[in-house]
This record gives structure tokens, C-alpha cells and sequence, in this order.
């Protein structure tokens, strides 16, 4: 009598992915968006080395010059050429972008836990303080903050404009992280840390914070398309960026309104860039939301 | 509901007040005052005592305490000042620019809903499809284009198919309507692009929500026409929060069209605003601020009456 084999028994596990490849998978739109962004950050990091041509080099005798072999993108009214210009306006957007963001997102985040930890009176002044800022528009307050502050400039970066860019994000981001800490505060552990004698601040950073990551990433990506706008609509102003750097907002701003018929590509590329941009930035802050945290509210 | 009006009208106040103290404070800490900025911007030297006595002139040497009051005091009985720049009202200035960023406005907001509403909604109906994935594609392309570009896309694509750019100077509607149209369409198209992008993505995400709602099941199962079923029990429904969206962005579009007024150069509440900031006319920058912020508390508090007026559950306080 031939023993009968056991049964082999076969457990079907899914296969663990990289988070990262996960992603790719889940998220075809926001991964595009990724890519995008990619290419933004190596083109401006070695901007020297990708761009053809010196961004503020004069050429008098190539001015307005149309898109060809030599100029990719065409020259503007002073024989720059537009692509290079456009490469370094990938470092300005994203230097500004990112550090307002941060600024901006982790000022908002520490006096959303703070505000919500702390509650009561704290709580009231401190909501009442936000919904001031709140009540006035973007641009608004960012011109407003930006003239205030005049020409400040660190490490050839413009603080003014950094910093009036993340002054707006402040209140929105302290609301949404507010509320994700009102709740965090009423989870056992909270009690757990406090009734174990911890300070206020060590409860706040060590075991509220962290768990207010997923919003503030997801803002933060949101806020970097922002921003990017932002800056580019105080450069075009002329309140932001200024010449002869390069920007994208004052590529548009000044002489190329001058010269719609001789040299439109002066106009149509680099607002392309700022749309490409915003909308990469975009793409992928609406997908890393549906990823983390799909019930999150902007 | 009486006593959550009159609540929620206190709960103003504050704010309107850190408002005020808030461009106040912000004001006085520009570098240079409005009498430098007017009489050192010519060049050369200028006696310190007619900068004295135009400061003097424009009350800038009282002491800020005093200046904040007299200004609170005639906000409170409806005294605006005067322009500091040009010596004319506030009152006066703002009126003449008001009326056509107003119109831009209203145009921008009829096109936006118009266009979101019925886009928004689809794309619910029909998710996931290639329907669904061209209105998203439309609506996430409107947030990231620049108005201010689009503006200039617009007067690039006249000027070089038709040879023609759009009015420079301003026309009321009531005294010529077709040119009044043909200069102010194309920023309301402009502005109202981004706004339409952001309604539509507010419909959608609604619409959707409702649609998984218990009711609308019940509604199919009792074999309501899907149509009704769409236009009674799920659109009635999804409209409160597209309509929120709609009221604020209208109150920020006022302040936003800041920089898409310079391209079209249209003499705005915007162009205004710049102007001011840059010369420190602080009685025209205060007046201004306080108009805007003003106008978004304003609707802010309508919508949420709105809100406890037509859902019964909401009833703070």
C-alpha cells in the first residue's frame, strides 16, 4: 500500500514590493509627474554643464533670433539664449519652490501640533491668528510681504521672496496638521507619554510629530507647485527675481511683451516651463495623496 | 438660527481687526515713507524741512498710536481718507477701478461654472473612462498654466491670426457693450480657466462621494430614473461644497487678478494695488486690504449661513 503523499499545501503570499516601485506601479500619472521633476532637478543642479550657453551672456549680434540649430529655443532682446535661460530659471524655481515650501510647511506644522496639543486659550488666539492670514489673498499678502522686507539676500538667494512666498502657506498647512493632531492627541499613547512624566516638547516632537508626516509631505509637494507660480508671478511683476538672473516669470515680464510679433518664442517657452513644472509637481503631490493618505482634504 | 448669525457675525469682528492691525504694522515697516519715496525719486537733495512739513501735511508725524486711531475712527464712521499719492478719496479712486475688475470678476465666475459644473459632473458619471481622464487632464492643466500666460497666449494667438489686439482703454459696458466685451473677455477667459479647473475637481470629488451615499441605492433600487436619480437625489446634494468653492475663489479672484490686469494693462483693483504698494500710499493700501479682506470674510460668513440654513444638521454653538 503505497503511502499517499501529502498534500503539498502552498501559501500564496504577495510578493512584497520596493514602496518605490509599488508606486510606479499604482500611480502611473504621479510617476510621470516624478520623472518630470527629475529631469527639472538634474537639468538645474548641472545646469552649467547642460546649458549651451551662458544664461546672461549678451550676443548683440544674434538679438530676437529665431529658434534654429545654433539657438534652440531662439534669443531674446539682448542675444541671450531662451533655452539656457530657461535651464538656470529651473534652478531659481526650484531653490525658491522647495525652501519656501519647507519654511513654509514646517512653521505651519509646528504650530498646528502646538496649537492642537496645547488647546484652550492657546488654541482660540492662535486660530484666530491664522484665519487673519488666511482672509487675505495669496498674491496679496506675498507683495505685501515682499516690499515690506526689501532686497535681502542670502547666498545670492532671495529671502525676501522666499520668505513671502511661505508666509501664505503658513495658516493652510497649521489647519490641516491641527487637525490630524487633534486627533493623535486623544490616542492612548499620548496619555501613556505623559502619564510616564515626559515634557511637553519631547510629547510634541517625538510622538505627535511623526505621525503629521504623511500631510505634511503631501502639502509639501502641493506647495512646491505653488510656490513655483507664485515666484513666477512676482517676477513677472518685477517684485521677485530680478534681472539679470535667470527666472522664468521675468522672462516673460518687460521687453518680451515688446516684441510679441518679432519673437514669440520669448513668450511661449518659458511659460511652458512654468506649466510643465506646476503641473508635474501637481501630478504627483495628487498622487502621493491618493498613496498615503487618500481621505486627506486640501 | 438667529443666535448662530449673530454668533458667527461676532466671531468677524477679530479677525477684521487683526486684519487691520496687520497691514497696519506691515505698512509702517516698509523701508522709506511715501514723502521719501515722492520727493528723493527726482533726484538731488531736498530741504528736511519741506520733508518735514510734507510729512506734517500727510499727518506722518504723528505718533503711530495717534495714526492707527485716527485711521480706526474714520473707518468706523466711513471716512476712507484720502489718497496720499494723489490727493484725491479713497473712496473715489477705488469706485473708478472697482466697477471693471468687478465685471472681470463676475465674468470669470459665470465661465467657471458654467463650464465646471456640467465637466465636473461627468467625470464622476462616467469614472475611470477616457471621458474622466480628458476632464482631469483639463481640469489639473488649468491649475498649473499661469493666468498671467494665458493672457499672453491669447493676445499672441489674436495679434498673429488676426492682426488684432484686444482695446487698451476701458469702455463701460453700458456706454459701448461690444467693446467693453472685446477688451474684458480675455482676461475673464484667462482667470477663469484656472477657476473652472478647481470647481470641476471640487464637482468631481462631490459627485462621487454622493453617489456611494445609501440614498442614491435606495433611489435605483425603487427604480428612479437614473436621470432623475443624477439630477434630484445626487446633484442637489454635491452642489453645497462646489458652491463654497465658487463663492471663495470669487472672493480671491478680486485680489487675483493682481498680475493677469498688468498684461492686458487694464486699469483694475489689481494694477491699483501694485501701484499703491510700491509708492507706500499707505491710506490707499489700507483701504484696499480692507475691501478685500473684507469681501472674503464676507462671503465666507454667507456661506456658512448658506450652509446652516440648508443642511438642518449644522448648528454650532
Amino acid at each position: 500500500m503505497a503511502a499517499v503523499p501529502a498534500p503539498e499545501i502552498t501559501y500564496k503570499v504577495p510578493k512584497r514590493r520596493h514602496p518605490v516601485v509599488q508606486f510606479a506601479l499604482t500611480q502611473p500619472l504621479g510617476t510621470a509627474g516624478l520623472l518630470i521633476i527629475i529631469v527639472m532637478f538634474v537639468a538645474g543642479v548641472f545646469a552649467p554643464w547642460v546649458a549651451p550657453y551662458d544664461p546672461l551672456a549678451l550676443d548683440y549680434g544674434a538679438m530676437l533670433a529665431a529658434p534654429s540649430w545654433e539657438h534652440w529655443l531662439g534669443t531674446d532682446a539682448f542675444g541671450r539664449d531662451v533655452f539656457s535661460r530657461i535651464i538656470f530659471g529651473a534652478r531659481t524655481a526650484l531653490m525658491v519652490g522647495f525652501l519656501s515650501s519647507i519654511i513654509g510647511c514646517t512653521v505651519g506644522a509646528v504650530i498646528g501640533v502646538v496649537s492642537a496639543y496645547f488647546g484652550g486659550r492657546i488654541d482660540m488666539v492662535v486660530q484666530r491668528l491664522m484665519d487673519v492670514l488666511l482672509s487675505f489673498p495669496i498674491i496679496v499678502l506675498a507683495l505685501a510681504v515682499v516690499t515690506v522686507l526689501g532686497k535681502w539676500k542670502v547666498l545670492g538667494l532671495d529671502m525676501n521672496l522666499i520668505v513671502a512666498i511661505a508666509i501664505p502657506m503658513v495658516p493652510k498647512v497649521a489647519r490641516v496638521v491641527r487637525s490630524s493632531a487633534l486627533a493623535i492627541r486623544e490616542m492612548p499613547y499620548i496619555d501613556a507619554a505623559r502619564a510616564a512624566g515626559f515634557s511637553h516638547s519631547r510629547i510634541m516632537f517625538r510622538h505627535i510629530i511623526p505621525n503629521v508626516v504623511a500631510p505634511y509631505l503631501i502639502m509639501l509637494t502641493a506647495f512646491v507647485a505653488q510656490a513655483i507660480l507664485l515666484e513666477a508671478s512676482l517676477s513677472f511683476l518685477g517684485l521677485g527675481v530680478t534681472e539679470p538672473s535667470a527666472a522664468w516669470g521675468l522672462m516673460l515680464s518687460g521687453s518680451s511683451q515688446e516684441f510679441y510679433r518679432e519673437a514669440p518664442w520669448m513668450i511661449i517657452f518659458p511659460g511652458v516651463a512654468i506649466s510643465l513644472a506646476v503641473f508635474a509637481f501637481n501630478l504627483f503631490g495628487d498622487s502621493l495623496r491618493d498613496w498615503l493618505d487618500p481621505k486627506l482634504k486640501l | 438660527m438667529l443666535r448662530y448669525t449673530i454668533h458667527r457675525l461676532l466671531l468677524m469682528i477679530p479677525t477684521l481687526a487683526g486684519v487691520a492691525v496687520l497691514v497696519f504694522i506691515m505698512l509702517r515697516m516698509m523701508p522709506g515713507d511715501i514723502v521719501e519715496l515722492r520727493l528723493l525719486a527726482e533726484g538731488g537733495s531736498v530741504d528736511p524741512a519741506t520733508i518735514a512739513a510734507e510729512r506734517a501735511r500727510l499727518g506722518l508725524d504723528k505718533s503711530l498710536w495717534h495714526q492707527f486711531w485716527d485711521w480706526m475712527g474714520g473707518l468706523l464712521t466711513g471716512d476712507l481718507g484720502t489718497s496720499m499719492w494723489t490727493g484725491r478719496p479713497v473712496v473715489e479712486e477705488i469706485a473708478s477701478r472697482l466697477e471693471l475688475s468687478m465685471q472681470v470678476a463676475i465674468m470669470a465666475t459665470v465661465l467657471a461654472t458654467v463650464l465646471a459644473i456640467p465637466l465636473g459632473t461627468l467625470a464622476a458619471l462616467y469614472q475611470n473612462t477616457w471621458i474622466d481622464q480628458i476632464i482631469r487632464v483639463f481640469a489639473i492643466a488649468g491649475l498649473a498654466v499661469p493666468s498671467f500666460w494665458l493672457g499672453m497666449i491669447f493676445i499672441l494667438v489674436l495679434l498673429l491670426s488676426f492682426n488684432w489686439i484686444p482695446p487698451l482703454t476701458y469702455t463701460p459696458i453700458y456706454v459701448d457693450p461690444w467693446q467693453n466685451l472685446s477688451q474684458l473677455i480675455w482676461p475673464a477667459l484667462a482667470v477663469g480657466y484656472r477657476y473652472s479647473a478647481v470647481a470641476t475637481r471640487m464637482t468631481r470629488s462631490t459627485v462621487l462621494e454622493v453617489l456611494r451615499e445609501d440614498y442614491i441605492r435606495t433611489a435605483r433600487a425603487k427604480g428612479v430614473w437614473e436621470r432623475l436619480v443624477v439630477s434630484r437625489h445626487a446633484m442637489r446634494n454635491a452642489m453645497l461644497p462646489v458652491v463654497t468653492v465658487i463663492g471663495l475663489e470669487f472672493a480671491f479672484l478680486i485680489g487675483g487678478l493682481v498680475v493677469t490686469e498688468q498684461v492686458f494693462n487694464l486699469n483694475g483693483l489689481g494694477k491699483l494695488f501694485v501701484e499703491t504698494v510700491t509708492r507706500g500710499d499707505y491710506t490707499m493700501v489700507q483701504a484696499l486690504v480692507m475691501l478685500i479682506a473684507g469681501f472674503f470674510i464676507f462671503i465666507n460668513f454667507a456661506v456658512d449661513l448658506l450652509y446652516a440654513a440648508l443642511d438642518p444638521r449644522i448648528r454650532y454653538g
